[in-house]
């Protein structure tokens, strides 16, 4: 108990039988007392024992208790040394006198016991709160401080990730907190393989580590998959899918993601949840907004994931900016916005159209009296013309660029196989190396499995398509596909594939060959076909998806073509 | 692949469920959960919902639910299809003969 624990004393007083008196008294509640009869030796003994009050008698010769209290106060610092003095003045100056010179308390001569008693258990009390404040406060200030090294850390890994793209390009200039990713902002960018440029500005829920947390997948993937030449659109899907399957509940990323087309002179851009972000036309001075039209990323699953983007002409010095919602949000000291009219109205009064990202800054700096500076997020992004650009893409090229590029193959299946393997995953696994053709999957796979229903059941099992124009015939057609699958003894399917790039985009031809005695296609190719008949359809949905379709030889083998643009 | 089938008693509205890959292979239990009934429904619905293939094949069997839902005045409605499903349905021009939903 803190009343029971036992305390040092100090006790200075030169009158012996006061001394001795006091002594008694609170030795018998069982504290230790130390005693001297003057100031300097009362100095002495704080130095000394360090005890945890002190009682001091005002007068004293050599050295008297004012000054030995302001004394003892100094050398206490910032600890908590209750003085109380004891004294037989009963003036109202002198009572003052005692507590200016640092004393906290007095005790009137003749002492009361009960009342010494008490005070000694109050001080006793303050002390022990004054030490556990004292304690908790360097506490605080040493987590801080592992905190700040923490961060300091975590902002140097950081940078390796999310720096290591384009952030210094010409036309990009940025504004981002030092300690940005401990309030969830994030910004990258990089070149892809075919050119343009990929931006990403994204702004997570909340502060701090849970915010931060979720930048780093965000930029390695975002990196990983512009490097390879992904399309915009697969790398929103698989950061929005990644996002939704760490982050808890109610933590998610606004973003803006922009692609760039130097060549084109467009920009490709998706907004979820951020502000409006402005294009500022060099020409005419206008502005024109791209709202956000999505969820953010990491709140719906990938099924539910609307991918949909803006196209936007842009012509060189046209510029695009993005910005989180602390500049529209960043108060002045009456507590008002800054406010979507004030953010308009610096694009509207300046002609000059290079110093509107300064003017951002430095009016939102002025307007919060420089309050809230590391909440801002700001992006500026110059539509250049192509040459004017470095070409950073060399460092992915050489180092870094994945997935498949030129190439053919051929896989033969024989007769052992075509009965038992199913070969369509295996060869969509192949095309999708092709970084820009997985966002076709789809579509390849549709193109596949009717290439080889085709070549299976019209070629190698030479089923006859006439029958099924009857519901009757359907049954039989495929009654008839099991039997003779079954009794297969001889017959192959040869898939031939090559891929040539072609401008920021390539060519996949697939050539199906087997084994049947082909059709006489020069004859039924322009057939068409009634739509509500029940065959013919597969042909016609290859001629959709595809670029070209020919049969050859005797109509034992198809081409196929299939042409895709990363742009597009 | 797995099919489904429910008939709501009130309406005589038959819903056929399909999930997985709709292909030759779900032919006979396709055909099987609408020709085996006590009652002919008026009104049918094919959920796709948990269908994310479908292919030529598909296509016909579902010309041939059409041929015995009595054809031009059938009552067919095609739902909940995952867009690469409403891509093929729409290259086959299959909206002019389902209401696809």
């Amino acid at each position: 108990m803190l009343e029971s624990r036992a305390l040092t004393v100090l006790i200075a007083d030169d009158t012996d039988s006061d001394r001795l008196i006091l002594e008694a008294i609170v030795k018998k509640e069982g504290h230790q007392v130390i005693s001297v009869d003057n100031g300097i030796k009362a100095v002495a003994a704080y130095q000394e024992h360090h005890p945890d009050l002190v009682l001091l008698d005002a007068l004293m010769p050599v050295m008297d208790g004012f000054e030995a209290a302001r004394q003892i106060k100094v050398l206490a610092g910032e600890d908590l040394v209750p003085v109380i003095f004891l004294t037989s003045l009963a003036d109202t100056d002198s009572l003052v006198k005692c507590l200016e010179a640092g004393g906290d308390d007095f005790l009137s001569k003749p002492y009361s016991r009960v009342i010494l008693k008490a005070k000694i258990k109050a001080f006793s009390r303050m002390r022990e709160m004054h030490q556990m404040v004292q304690l908790q406060r360097d506490q605080i200030a040493q987590h801080n401080s592992h905190l700040m090294r923490e961060q300091e850390v975590a902002k140097q890994i950081f940078d390796k990730i999310a720096h290591t793209g384009s952030m210094n390009a010409p036309n990009v200039r940025y504004s981002l907190s030092p300690l940005a990713i401990f309030n969830g902002d994030v910004i990258v960018a990089a070149v892809r393989p075919s050119g343009s440029m990929m931006v990403l500005l994204g702004d997570f829920t909340g502060h701090g580590l849970p915010a931060a947390i979720g930048s780093m997948p965000l930029s390695s993937i975002f990196y990983g998959m512009v490097g390879k030449g992904y399309s915009m659109v697969d790398i929103l899907r698989e950061i929005n899918q990644k996002l939704k399957q760490i982050l808890p509940v109610g933590v998610f990323c606004c973003a803006t993601i922009v692609d760039m087309n130097f060549s084109k002179r467009k920009i490709k851009i998706w907004n979820g949840g951020l502000p409006d972000c402005y294009i500022h036309r060099l020409d005419s001075g206008a502005v024109d907004t791209v709202r956000s039209t999505h969820l953010p990323l990491g709140v719906l699953n990938d099924a539910n994931f609307k991918d949909d983007c803006e196209q936007v002409e842009m012509n060189p010095g046209d510029r695009l900016y993005l910005w989180s919602d602390g500049i529209i949000e960043s108060r002045n000291k009456h507590g008002e916005m800054f406010g979507e009219e004030r953010l308009k109205q610096l694009f509207e009064n300046n002609a000059q159209a290079d110093t509107v990202f300064e003017r951002i800054l430095d009016a939102v700096h002025e307007y919060s009296d420089g309050q809230r500076d590391d909440d801002l997020s700001l992006i500026e992004l110059t539509m250049a013309d192509p040459g004017q650009l470095p070409d950073t893409r060399q460092e992915y090229t050489t180092s870094r660029y994945g997935g498949l590029q030129e190439w053919s193959m051929t896989l033969e299946l024989k007769t052992s196989t075509l009965k038992l393997f199913d070969p369509l995953p295996l060869l969509l696994n192949i095309l999708v190396e092709v970084p820009g053709l997985r966002s076709h999957s789809g579509t390849l796979y549709t193109l596949l499995a009717e290439l080889y229903s085709n070549a299976l059941e019209h070629g190698v099992l030479r089923l006859p398509s006439s029958w099924k124009t009857t519901s009757e015939g359907f049954e039989r057609y495929y009654q008839e596909r099991q039997k003779r699958m079954d009794a297969l003894s001889a017959g192959f399917i040869r898939f031939d594939m090559e891929h040539q790039t072609q401008g920021a985009g390539g060519v996949l031809t697939i050539r199906v060959t087997d084994s049947g005695d082909g059709f006489e296609h020069v004859k039924n190719i322009n057939n068409g076909h009634r739509l509500e008949a029940y065959s013919g359809r597969g042909i016609a949905l290859i001629r959709s998806l595809s670029h070209s379709l020919r049969y050859l030889g005797n109509g034992n083998q198809v081409e196929v073509t299939f042409v895709w643009d990363a742009d597009d | 692949m797995s099919i489904k089938s429910h008939l709501s008693e009130v309406e005589q509205k038959l819903t056929i469920s399909i999930s997985g890959r709709f292909d030759f292979s779900a032919h006979q239990e396709f055909r099987n959960a609408y020709e085996s009934l006590p009652v002919a429904p008026s009104q049918f619905v094919v959920d796709l919902d948990g269908a994310n293939y479908l292919d030529s094949s598909a296509l016909g069997m579902l010309l041939l639910l059409r041929d015995h839902a009595g054809g031009n005045s059938a009552d067919i409605e095609i739902v909940n299809c995952s867009p690469d499903v409403k891509k093929i349905l729409t290259i086959s021009n299959f909206e002019q003969l389902f209401t696809i939903r």
